[in-house]
């Protein structure tokens, strides 16, 4: 039985993407067969980020109309060889998906991966909406910010009463939260909110803090998975959300600031 | 620059407690739903009759619907000018 999870958040730029491409490697690295599908449908970049997408032949909206099966449509990631991206078309527009439609391509994937990630678009259109309906679990991306705290409390409760789970009385969604550009400078500096802020608000089980970083643009320039980059604050910290996820129980890290160093204060290091 | 303005600035400007206060009354409002379809009307309404005898302003009068159990609860709200 694979297991079905959405990435989402309701306002974009979040990082659901950069989540979605590090969380279906971190799944691949530890040897689980894992598909990641893209659902923006007209704004595809699931591929950019993956660095697959020279290599974009069919999509997913032509395997729901049935114009390539999905075996054709898969595109097997370079770097491990559990992990395969299913893009989504970049001409259509999201009301080429369906129920029925997703729900069959679904099925398919199920037979043959562990591990099903959709990546969510912005917004609670029909993207949105689909690519959490058949989820079994769900990682809302959330700012430390007003607005994307406020669409996230908004996705929660879309997510508990429009999913295939809430409509049939199934055992609801595990929901997780995942803060991303954590900035403990700035939270210390009384000018962000604080991840307890933000936990009491949306009182949601925490799965990972990602801290602010210059290796999640760097990596998304070079269509790389920033989970792949071991060197990194952020890619460590996706490290252990994967590992959490499977059922580790890990510490949060990066969460207060650093204390420099007496030469590092001289020399601003 | 002055010392204390040194030590302002370091403590920066704490707009995430107003950030934090902003965010717990706007979600416990969304989550709360529309309530009747009603009540916008409502709202204006009120707010046309209040003025017959005091200037407020259009915030200054807020309806909602509370379920208190089996009991509906309209609570009307009026800030008067000081």
């Amino acid at each position: 039985m694979a297991r079905i999870i959405v990435v989402t958040s309701g306002k974009g730029g979040v990082g659901k993407t950069t989540t979605s491409a590090a969380f279906a490697m971190g799944l691949a690295e530890r040897g689980l067969k894992t598909v990641v599908i893209d659902f923006d449908v007209g704004l595809r970049n699931l591929d950019l980020i993956m660095g697959c997408e020279r290599r974009v032949v069919y999509d997913f909206v032509n395997v729901i109309s049935g114009d390539a099966n999905v075996g054709q449509a898969l595109i097997k990631d370079k770097r491990n060889p559990n992990l395969y991206v299913l893009p989504a078309s970049q001409t259509r527009d999201k009301e080429a998906l369906s129920v029925e439609g997703v729900g069959r391509v679904l099925e398919q994937l199920a037979e043959e991966f562990e591990f099903i990630v959709c990546d969510s678009p912005a917004g609670i259109e029909k993207g949105a909406t689909l690519a959490m309906y058949y989820a079994d679990d769900a990682i809302v991306v959330t700012n430390p910010e007003v607005s994307s705290v406020r669409d996230s409390d908004r996705m929660i409760g879309i997510l508990s009463s429009k999913s295939r789970r809430a409509e049939q009385r199934l055992e609801g969604i595990r929901e997780y939260l995942l803060v991303t550009r954590y900035s403990p400078e700035r939270v210390e500096r009384g000018e962000m909110l604080a991840l307890e802020d933000v936990q009491e608000i949306l009182s949601l089980e925490l799965i990972g803090v990602i801290p602010e970083s210059s290796a999640v643009l760097n990596s998304s320039n070079a269509g790389v998975p920033v989970i792949l980059d071991r060197e990194s604050s952020a890619g460590i910290a996706y490290g252990d959300m994967v590992s959490r996820y499977l059922g580790d129980d890990l510490p949060h890290r990066f969460l207060k600031v650093e204390k420099k160093g007496l030469l590092g204060r001289l020399f601003g290091g | 620059m002055g010392l204390l303005d040194y030590f302002k600035q370091r403590r920066g400007s704490d707009s995430a407690a107003i950030a934090k206060e902003r965010l717990q009354i706007l979600v416990a409002h969304d989550r709360r739903g529309d309530g009747p379809s009603y009540l916008p009307q409502l709202q204006r309404d009120l707010i046309k009759v209040i003025r017959k005898y005091v200037a407020v302003d259009n915030d200054a009068v807020s309806v909602s619907v509370e379920q208190d159990g089996a009991r509906e609860v309209l609570e009307l709200n009026v800030v008067l000018p000081d």
